[in-house]
Protein backbone atom coordinates (compact mmCIF):
# COMPACT_ATOMS: atom_id res chain seq x y z
CA UNK A 1 0.00 0.00 0.00
CA UNK A 2 1.14 3.17 -0.86
CA UNK A 3 0.78 6.09 1.69
CA UNK A 4 0.48 9.66 0.36
CA UNK A 5 -0.90 12.76 1.63
CA UNK A 6 -2.68 13.40 -2.11
CA UNK A 7 -3.79 11.17 -4.89
CA UNK A 8 -4.49 12.73 -7.96
CA UNK A 9 -6.54 11.49 -10.84
CA UNK A 10 -5.67 12.64 -13.95
CA UNK A 11 -2.27 13.88 -14.99
CA UNK A 12 -3.02 16.64 -17.38
CA UNK A 13 -2.47 20.48 -16.80
CA UNK A 14 -4.62 21.36 -14.06
CA UNK A 15 -3.43 17.55 -12.27
CA UNK A 16 0.22 18.18 -12.67
CA UNK A 17 -0.12 22.46 -11.41
CA UNK A 18 -2.15 20.59 -8.67
CA UNK A 19 1.25 18.91 -7.39
CA UNK A 20 3.12 21.97 -7.67
CA UNK A 21 0.36 23.57 -5.13
CA UNK A 22 0.33 20.78 -3.02
CA UNK A 23 3.95 20.29 -2.98
CA UNK A 24 5.06 24.33 -2.17
CA UNK A 25 2.99 23.60 0.91
CA UNK A 26 4.66 20.25 1.64
CA UNK A 27 2.13 18.22 0.66
CA UNK A 28 3.41 14.47 -1.54
CA UNK A 29 1.47 13.77 -3.86
CA UNK A 30 1.43 10.66 -6.14
CA UNK A 31 -0.78 10.84 -9.67
CA UNK A 32 -2.61 8.37 -11.62
CA UNK A 33 -3.38 8.29 -14.98
CA UNK A 34 -4.80 5.99 -17.96
CA UNK A 35 -2.50 7.53 -20.15
CA UNK A 36 1.10 6.03 -20.81
CA UNK A 37 2.59 9.89 -20.31
CA UNK A 38 1.57 12.91 -19.23
CA UNK A 39 -0.21 16.17 -20.94
CA UNK A 40 -4.23 14.61 -20.32
CA UNK A 41 -5.87 16.37 -23.79
CA UNK A 42 -3.40 18.37 -23.99
CA UNK A 43 -0.98 15.79 -25.26
CA UNK A 44 -3.90 13.35 -26.82
CA UNK A 45 -5.88 15.58 -28.81
CA UNK A 46 -4.16 18.83 -29.58
CA UNK A 47 -0.21 18.62 -28.69
CA UNK A 48 0.47 21.10 -31.94
CA UNK A 49 -2.23 23.56 -31.32
CA UNK A 50 -1.45 26.53 -30.40
CA UNK A 51 -3.06 27.98 -27.20
CA UNK A 52 -3.08 31.88 -26.26
CA UNK A 53 -4.79 31.89 -22.95
CA UNK A 54 -2.15 30.76 -20.55
CA UNK A 55 -1.80 34.06 -18.37
CA UNK A 56 1.82 35.40 -18.76
CA UNK A 57 2.60 32.70 -21.97
CA UNK A 58 1.40 34.80 -25.00
CA UNK A 59 1.20 31.04 -27.38
CA UNK A 60 2.51 27.75 -26.83
CA UNK A 61 1.20 24.60 -27.65
CA UNK A 62 -0.16 21.66 -25.65
CA UNK A 63 3.08 19.42 -25.89
CA UNK A 64 5.14 22.56 -24.74
CA UNK A 65 2.73 23.53 -21.78
CA UNK A 66 3.03 20.30 -20.60
CA UNK A 67 6.58 20.12 -20.81
CA UNK A 68 7.11 22.90 -18.88
CA UNK A 69 4.46 22.24 -15.84
CA UNK A 70 6.66 18.55 -15.82
CA UNK A 71 9.98 20.92 -15.05
CA UNK A 72 8.25 23.61 -12.70
CA UNK A 73 6.94 19.84 -10.67
CA UNK A 74 10.14 18.27 -10.80
CA UNK A 75 11.87 19.58 -7.11
CA UNK A 76 8.83 17.79 -5.97
CA UNK A 77 9.54 14.31 -7.43
CA UNK A 78 6.49 12.73 -7.98
CA UNK A 79 5.50 9.72 -8.37
CA UNK A 80 3.47 9.06 -11.92
CA UNK A 81 1.10 5.55 -12.20
CA UNK A 82 0.54 5.31 -15.55
CA UNK A 83 -1.56 3.37 -17.67
CA UNK A 84 -3.74 3.05 -14.73
CA UNK A 85 -7.11 3.68 -14.21
CA UNK A 86 -8.57 4.43 -10.66
CA UNK A 87 -10.96 1.79 -10.12
CA UNK A 88 -12.48 1.87 -6.43
CA UNK A 89 -12.61 4.03 -3.64
CA UNK A 90 -13.82 3.01 -0.40
CA UNK A 91 -13.55 5.40 2.91
CA UNK A 92 -11.27 4.24 5.99
CA UNK A 93 -11.28 6.67 9.09
CA UNK A 94 -10.17 9.72 7.83
CA UNK A 95 -8.49 8.07 4.90
CA UNK A 96 -9.44 6.97 1.31
CA UNK A 97 -8.62 3.81 -0.09
CA UNK A 98 -8.19 3.80 -3.80
CA UNK A 99 -7.19 0.81 -6.13
CA UNK A 100 -5.82 0.90 -9.58
CA UNK A 101 -6.93 -1.18 -12.43
CA UNK A 102 -3.52 -2.81 -11.58
CA UNK A 103 -4.36 -3.95 -8.37
CA UNK A 104 -2.29 -1.21 -7.00
CA UNK A 105 -3.37 0.34 -3.89
CA UNK A 106 -3.06 3.80 -2.28
CA UNK A 107 -4.09 5.81 0.86
CA UNK A 108 -4.56 8.89 1.67
CA UNK A 109 -6.98 11.39 3.17
CA UNK A 110 -7.17 13.42 -0.16
CA UNK A 111 -8.28 12.51 -3.51
CA UNK A 112 -7.95 15.84 -5.97
CA UNK A 113 -10.01 14.70 -9.23
CA UNK A 114 -8.46 16.23 -12.25
CA UNK A 115 -9.81 13.98 -14.70
CA UNK A 116 -11.26 16.43 -17.60
CA UNK A 117 -14.11 14.39 -19.34
CA UNK A 118 -12.90 11.14 -18.28
CA UNK A 119 -9.88 8.51 -19.06
CA UNK A 120 -8.57 7.70 -22.68
CA UNK A 121 -9.80 4.59 -23.48
CA UNK A 122 -9.81 2.65 -27.40
CA UNK A 123 -12.98 3.45 -29.26
CA UNK A 124 -14.44 0.68 -29.81
CA UNK A 125 -16.28 -1.37 -32.84
CA UNK A 126 -19.91 -0.82 -32.41
CA UNK A 127 -21.26 -4.34 -33.77
CA UNK A 128 -23.45 -5.77 -31.55
CA UNK A 129 -20.74 -9.23 -30.76
CA UNK A 130 -17.50 -7.56 -31.15
CA UNK A 131 -17.35 -7.70 -27.57
CA UNK A 132 -17.57 -11.11 -27.19
CA UNK A 133 -14.53 -11.66 -29.37
CA UNK A 134 -12.50 -8.70 -27.42
CA UNK A 135 -9.28 -9.62 -26.61
CA UNK A 136 -9.39 -12.77 -28.71
CA UNK A 137 -10.15 -12.35 -31.69
CA UNK A 138 -10.44 -8.39 -31.63
CA UNK A 139 -8.13 -5.76 -30.70
CA UNK A 140 -7.32 -2.16 -30.02
CA UNK A 141 -3.37 -2.12 -29.63
CA UNK A 142 -1.03 -4.54 -30.03
CA UNK A 143 1.27 -5.73 -27.98
CA UNK A 144 2.85 -9.40 -29.28
CA UNK A 145 2.66 -9.18 -33.41
CA UNK A 146 3.64 -12.73 -33.51
CA UNK A 147 0.32 -14.24 -32.94
CA UNK A 148 -0.84 -12.96 -36.39
CA UNK A 149 1.78 -14.88 -37.96
CA UNK A 150 0.42 -16.49 -41.12
CA UNK A 151 -2.99 -14.82 -40.07
CA UNK A 152 -5.78 -13.12 -41.75
CA UNK A 153 -6.11 -10.02 -40.73
CA UNK A 154 -8.54 -7.07 -40.93
CA UNK A 155 -7.71 -3.99 -40.57
CA UNK A 156 -9.79 -0.86 -39.55
CA UNK A 157 -9.13 3.07 -39.75
CA UNK A 158 -7.63 5.69 -41.87
CA UNK A 159 -4.63 6.93 -39.24
CA UNK A 160 -1.50 6.44 -38.80
CA UNK A 161 -1.88 3.32 -36.47
CA UNK A 162 -3.89 1.80 -38.97
CA UNK A 163 -1.34 2.02 -41.81
CA UNK A 164 2.04 1.52 -39.78
CA UNK A 165 0.52 -1.64 -38.67
CA UNK A 166 -0.98 -2.76 -41.80
CA UNK A 167 2.79 -2.36 -43.31
CA UNK A 168 4.77 -4.25 -40.37
CA UNK A 169 1.89 -7.03 -40.35
CA UNK A 170 2.02 -7.32 -44.08
CA UNK A 171 5.30 -8.85 -44.02
CA UNK A 172 4.44 -12.03 -42.06
CA UNK A 173 0.42 -12.16 -42.39
CA UNK A 174 -2.44 -11.36 -44.86
CA UNK A 175 -3.89 -8.20 -44.28
CA UNK A 176 -7.15 -6.27 -45.65
CA UNK A 177 -6.98 -2.51 -44.70
CA UNK A 178 -10.61 -1.02 -44.35
CA UNK A 179 -11.43 2.68 -44.71
CA UNK A 180 -14.38 4.37 -44.70
CA UNK A 181 -13.18 6.56 -47.54
CA UNK A 182 -10.66 7.20 -50.19
CA UNK A 183 -8.66 9.53 -48.11
CA UNK A 184 -6.23 8.29 -45.11
CA UNK A 185 -5.50 10.53 -42.68
CA UNK A 186 -2.16 8.54 -42.10
CA UNK A 187 1.18 9.74 -43.21
CA UNK A 188 1.14 9.94 -47.57
CA UNK A 189 4.28 8.06 -47.27
CA UNK A 190 3.14 4.92 -45.21
CA UNK A 191 0.51 4.48 -47.64
CA UNK A 192 2.16 5.17 -51.07
CA UNK A 193 4.45 2.49 -49.51
CA UNK A 194 1.91 -0.32 -48.75
CA UNK A 195 0.29 0.99 -52.52
CA UNK A 196 3.81 -0.01 -54.06
CA UNK A 197 4.79 -3.11 -51.75
CA UNK A 198 1.36 -4.38 -52.97
CA UNK A 199 0.62 -7.07 -50.52
CA UNK A 200 -2.05 -5.32 -48.06
CA UNK A 201 -6.00 -5.43 -49.53
CA UNK A 202 -7.14 -2.42 -49.56
CA UNK A 203 -10.27 -1.59 -49.17
CA UNK A 204 -12.07 2.04 -49.28
CA UNK A 205 -15.46 3.55 -48.88
CA UNK A 206 -16.28 0.39 -46.68
CA UNK A 207 -17.36 -0.14 -42.90
CA UNK A 208 -17.93 -3.15 -40.49
CA UNK A 209 -21.54 -4.29 -40.61
CA UNK A 210 -21.17 -7.32 -39.11
CA UNK A 211 -19.15 -9.80 -37.70
CA UNK A 212 -19.31 -13.68 -37.95
CA UNK A 213 -18.33 -16.81 -36.08
CA UNK A 214 -18.62 -19.36 -32.96
CA UNK A 215 -16.06 -19.71 -30.91
CA UNK A 216 -13.79 -18.07 -32.85
CA UNK A 217 -14.30 -14.84 -35.79
CA UNK A 218 -14.40 -16.55 -39.58
CA UNK A 219 -15.52 -14.01 -41.51
CA UNK A 220 -16.76 -10.47 -41.75
CA UNK A 221 -19.37 -8.43 -43.85
CA UNK A 222 -18.29 -5.04 -44.66
CA UNK A 223 -20.61 -2.66 -46.46
CA UNK A 224 -20.18 0.52 -48.53
CA UNK A 225 -22.00 3.57 -48.85
CA UNK A 226 -24.31 1.95 -52.12
CA UNK A 227 -25.19 -0.92 -49.44
CA UNK A 228 -22.89 -3.14 -51.50
CA UNK A 229 -21.53 -6.02 -49.33
CA UNK A 230 -19.03 -8.18 -49.65
CA UNK A 231 -17.82 -10.90 -46.71
CA UNK A 232 -14.23 -11.45 -46.26
CA UNK A 233 -12.78 -14.74 -44.29
CA UNK A 234 -10.44 -12.83 -40.93
CA UNK A 235 -8.59 -14.73 -38.15
CA UNK A 236 -8.12 -11.21 -36.26
CA UNK A 237 -9.67 -7.52 -36.27
CA UNK A 238 -7.65 -4.79 -35.59
CA UNK A 239 -9.67 -1.32 -35.15
CA UNK A 240 -7.56 1.69 -34.87
CA UNK A 241 -10.62 4.23 -34.25
CA UNK A 242 -8.38 6.47 -31.81
CA UNK A 243 -9.10 7.41 -28.36
CA UNK A 244 -12.51 8.50 -26.83
CA UNK A 245 -12.78 10.16 -23.16
CA UNK A 246 -14.91 7.83 -20.70
CA UNK A 247 -15.84 8.94 -16.99
CA UNK A 248 -15.75 5.22 -16.14
CA UNK A 249 -15.54 4.24 -12.48
CA UNK A 250 -16.19 8.10 -11.09
CA UNK A 251 -19.36 8.15 -12.12
CA UNK A 252 -20.19 5.24 -8.75
CA UNK A 253 -18.42 7.01 -6.65
CA UNK A 254 -21.65 8.53 -4.98
CA UNK A 255 -20.34 12.08 -5.71
CA UNK A 256 -22.88 14.90 -7.01
CA UNK A 257 -23.13 14.98 -10.66
CA UNK A 258 -24.50 16.82 -13.05
CA UNK A 259 -24.44 14.71 -16.56
CA UNK A 260 -20.60 14.02 -16.64
CA UNK A 261 -19.58 16.42 -14.30
CA UNK A 262 -19.07 16.53 -10.46
CA UNK A 263 -20.49 19.76 -8.30
CA UNK A 264 -18.30 21.31 -5.93
CA UNK A 265 -18.13 24.13 -4.20
CA UNK A 266 -15.89 27.07 -4.57
CA UNK A 267 -14.35 27.77 -1.73
CA UNK A 268 -12.04 24.43 -1.62
CA UNK A 269 -13.47 22.32 -4.32
CA UNK A 270 -14.32 19.21 -2.60
CA UNK A 271 -17.25 17.46 -3.93
CA UNK A 272 -19.83 16.26 -1.60
CA UNK A 273 -17.62 14.03 -0.18
CA UNK A 274 -15.12 15.01 2.89
CA UNK A 275 -11.33 14.57 1.19
CA UNK A 276 -12.54 14.23 -2.15
CA UNK A 277 -11.87 17.13 -4.66
CA UNK A 278 -12.78 17.94 -7.76
CA UNK A 279 -10.74 20.52 -9.86
CA UNK A 280 -10.66 21.25 -13.78
CA UNK A 281 -13.19 20.20 -16.78
CA UNK A 282 -14.30 17.78 -14.82
CA UNK A 283 -15.77 20.11 -11.77
CA UNK A 284 -18.84 21.75 -12.23
CA UNK A 285 -19.77 25.02 -10.23
CA UNK A 286 -22.08 28.30 -11.31
CA UNK A 287 -20.22 30.19 -13.63
CA UNK A 288 -17.63 27.49 -14.36
CA UNK A 289 -15.44 28.07 -17.11
CA UNK A 290 -13.69 25.20 -18.92
CA UNK A 291 -10.37 26.78 -18.86
CA UNK A 292 -6.92 25.30 -18.17
CA UNK A 293 -6.17 28.49 -16.17
CA UNK A 294 -9.07 27.55 -14.41
CA UNK A 295 -7.84 24.59 -13.43
CA UNK A 296 -4.81 25.63 -11.86
CA UNK A 297 -6.96 28.42 -9.53
CA UNK A 298 -9.03 25.12 -8.65
CA UNK A 299 -5.95 23.63 -7.71
CA UNK A 300 -4.56 26.27 -5.76
CA UNK A 301 -7.36 26.42 -3.90
CA UNK A 302 -8.18 22.38 -3.04
CA UNK A 303 -4.59 22.41 -2.14
CA UNK A 304 -5.42 24.62 1.09
CA UNK A 305 -7.91 21.80 2.31
CA UNK A 306 -5.92 18.77 1.19
CA UNK A 307 -3.41 20.55 3.65
CA UNK A 308 -5.79 21.12 6.27
CA UNK A 309 -6.63 17.44 6.30
CA UNK A 310 -3.39 15.72 5.98
CA UNK A 311 -1.56 17.95 8.70
CA UNK A 312 -4.54 18.62 10.97
CA UNK A 313 -2.23 19.39 13.83
CA UNK A 314 -0.76 22.02 11.49
CA UNK A 315 -1.96 25.67 11.02
CA UNK A 316 -2.14 26.61 7.58
CA UNK A 317 0.02 30.16 6.92
CA UNK A 318 -0.23 30.94 3.53
CA UNK A 319 2.90 32.35 2.03
CA UNK A 320 4.71 33.57 -1.08
CA UNK A 321 6.80 31.71 -3.31
CA UNK A 322 8.71 35.24 -3.24
CA UNK A 323 9.27 35.45 0.19
CA UNK A 324 9.18 31.80 1.66
CA UNK A 325 12.63 30.72 2.67
CA UNK A 326 10.64 27.42 3.49
CA UNK A 327 9.01 27.35 0.06
CA UNK A 328 12.53 28.24 -1.36
CA UNK A 329 13.31 25.08 -0.04
CA UNK A 330 11.14 22.77 -1.73
CA UNK A 331 11.61 24.39 -4.67
CA UNK A 332 15.29 23.47 -4.21
CA UNK A 333 16.24 27.46 -4.76
CA UNK A 334 19.56 28.49 -3.89
CA UNK A 335 20.06 31.58 -2.18
CA UNK A 336 21.82 34.12 -3.54
CA UNK B 1 -33.07 33.58 -34.73
CA UNK B 2 -32.44 30.96 -37.07
CA UNK B 3 -34.66 27.32 -36.22
CA UNK B 4 -32.79 24.24 -35.82
CA UNK B 5 -34.47 21.06 -35.43
CA UNK B 6 -32.89 17.70 -33.48
CA UNK B 7 -34.38 14.23 -34.15
CA UNK B 8 -32.98 12.06 -31.78
CA UNK B 9 -31.99 8.36 -32.93
CA UNK B 10 -35.84 7.17 -31.69
CA UNK B 11 -37.42 10.03 -33.89
CA UNK B 12 -38.31 12.44 -31.45
CA UNK B 13 -38.03 15.77 -33.11
CA UNK B 14 -36.94 18.83 -31.16
CA UNK B 15 -36.67 22.30 -32.79
CA UNK B 16 -35.19 25.65 -30.91
CA UNK B 17 -34.03 29.08 -32.04
CA UNK B 18 -30.56 29.25 -31.87
CA UNK B 19 -28.47 32.70 -31.63
CA UNK B 20 -26.93 33.10 -34.99
CA UNK B 21 -23.13 32.64 -34.60
CA UNK B 22 -23.71 29.90 -32.04
CA UNK B 23 -22.55 26.80 -33.37
CA UNK B 24 -25.47 23.67 -34.02
CA UNK B 25 -23.39 21.91 -31.18
CA UNK B 26 -23.78 24.60 -29.05
CA UNK B 27 -27.11 25.22 -29.56
CA UNK B 28 -27.99 22.07 -28.70
CA UNK B 29 -25.56 21.51 -25.93
CA UNK B 30 -26.94 24.96 -23.88
CA UNK B 31 -30.41 24.16 -24.77
CA UNK B 32 -30.30 20.63 -23.48
CA UNK B 33 -30.72 18.46 -26.41
CA UNK B 34 -29.90 14.94 -25.64
CA UNK B 35 -27.55 13.27 -27.59
CA UNK B 36 -24.71 15.55 -28.73
CA UNK B 37 -21.96 14.89 -26.00
CA UNK B 38 -19.36 17.69 -27.02
CA UNK B 39 -16.67 16.26 -24.76
CA UNK B 40 -13.76 18.48 -26.05
CA UNK B 41 -16.18 21.76 -25.82
CA UNK B 42 -15.67 21.89 -29.81
CA UNK B 43 -12.25 21.72 -30.66
CA UNK B 44 -13.06 19.10 -33.43
CA UNK B 45 -10.73 16.55 -31.51
CA UNK B 46 -13.49 13.95 -30.18
CA UNK B 47 -16.18 13.53 -32.76
CA UNK B 48 -18.61 13.28 -30.05
CA UNK B 49 -21.19 16.08 -31.34
CA UNK B 50 -21.56 13.94 -34.67
CA UNK B 51 -25.22 14.41 -36.62
CA UNK B 52 -26.57 13.21 -39.89
CA UNK B 53 -27.51 16.03 -41.72
CA UNK B 54 -30.67 15.81 -44.01
CA UNK B 55 -29.94 14.81 -47.45
CA UNK B 56 -31.41 18.26 -48.97
CA UNK B 57 -29.04 20.47 -46.64
CA UNK B 58 -25.92 18.84 -47.39
CA UNK B 59 -25.04 21.02 -50.25
CA UNK B 60 -26.35 23.95 -48.67
CA UNK B 61 -23.45 23.92 -45.90
CA UNK B 62 -19.58 24.89 -46.26
CA UNK B 63 -17.48 21.86 -47.38
CA UNK B 64 -16.16 19.86 -44.09
CA UNK B 65 -12.39 20.69 -44.13
CA UNK B 66 -10.25 17.92 -44.48
CA UNK B 67 -9.60 17.67 -40.13
CA UNK B 68 -13.46 17.60 -39.91
CA UNK B 69 -13.60 14.44 -42.01
CA UNK B 70 -10.34 12.82 -40.40
CA UNK B 71 -12.42 12.77 -37.17
CA UNK B 72 -15.63 11.67 -38.81
CA UNK B 73 -13.62 8.81 -39.18
CA UNK B 74 -13.74 8.07 -35.93
CA UNK B 75 -17.12 8.81 -35.12
CA UNK B 76 -19.91 6.17 -34.32
CA UNK B 77 -21.57 4.80 -37.61
CA UNK B 78 -20.11 7.47 -39.79
CA UNK B 79 -22.45 8.35 -43.23
CA UNK B 80 -22.09 9.87 -46.39
CA UNK B 81 -24.17 13.15 -44.50
CA UNK B 82 -22.27 12.77 -41.29
CA UNK B 83 -20.87 16.29 -39.62
CA UNK B 84 -19.39 17.48 -36.47
CA UNK B 85 -22.22 19.87 -34.93
CA UNK B 86 -19.23 21.94 -33.62
CA UNK B 87 -18.09 22.97 -36.78
CA UNK B 88 -21.81 24.23 -38.32
CA UNK B 89 -22.15 27.71 -37.54
CA UNK B 90 -25.80 28.72 -37.26
CA UNK B 91 -26.91 31.66 -39.51
CA UNK B 92 -29.60 33.01 -41.23
CA UNK B 93 -28.66 30.86 -44.43
CA UNK B 94 -29.02 27.21 -42.17
CA UNK B 95 -32.61 28.36 -40.61
CA UNK B 96 -35.09 25.50 -40.90
CA UNK B 97 -31.87 23.02 -40.79
CA UNK B 98 -31.97 19.65 -39.55
CA UNK B 99 -29.92 17.40 -38.05
CA UNK B 100 -30.41 13.93 -36.80
CA UNK B 101 -28.51 12.74 -33.70
CA UNK B 102 -26.69 9.06 -33.93
CA UNK B 103 -28.23 6.33 -31.46
CA UNK B 104 -24.65 6.69 -29.73
CA UNK B 105 -21.77 9.18 -29.43
CA UNK B 106 -18.97 6.70 -28.39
Amino acid sequence: MIKTDVIIVGAGPVGLFAVHQLGIKGLKSEVIDNLDKAGGQCIELYPDKPIYDIAGIPECTGEELTKNLLNQIKPFKTNFHFNERVQEIKNEGDNWIVKTSKNKVFSSPNIIIAGGVGSFEPRKLSVKNAEKYEDKNIFYSITKKNKFSGKKISIFGGGDSALDWALELSKIAKVTLIHRREEFRGAPHTLSELKKEGKVDIKTKYQLSSIEGNENIQSISLKNDDGKEIKIQTDYILSFFGLIMKLGPISEWGLNMDKKTIKVNTENFETNKKGIFAIGDICTYPGKLKLILSGFHEGALASVECFKRARPNEKYKFEFTTSSKEIQARLGVKNK
Amino acid sequence: MPKITYIDSTGERRTIDVEKSLTVMEGAVQNQIPGIDADCGGGMACATCHVYVKEEWLNKLPKAEDAEQDMIDMAFEPKKNSRLSCQLIVSDELDGLVVTTPSKQT
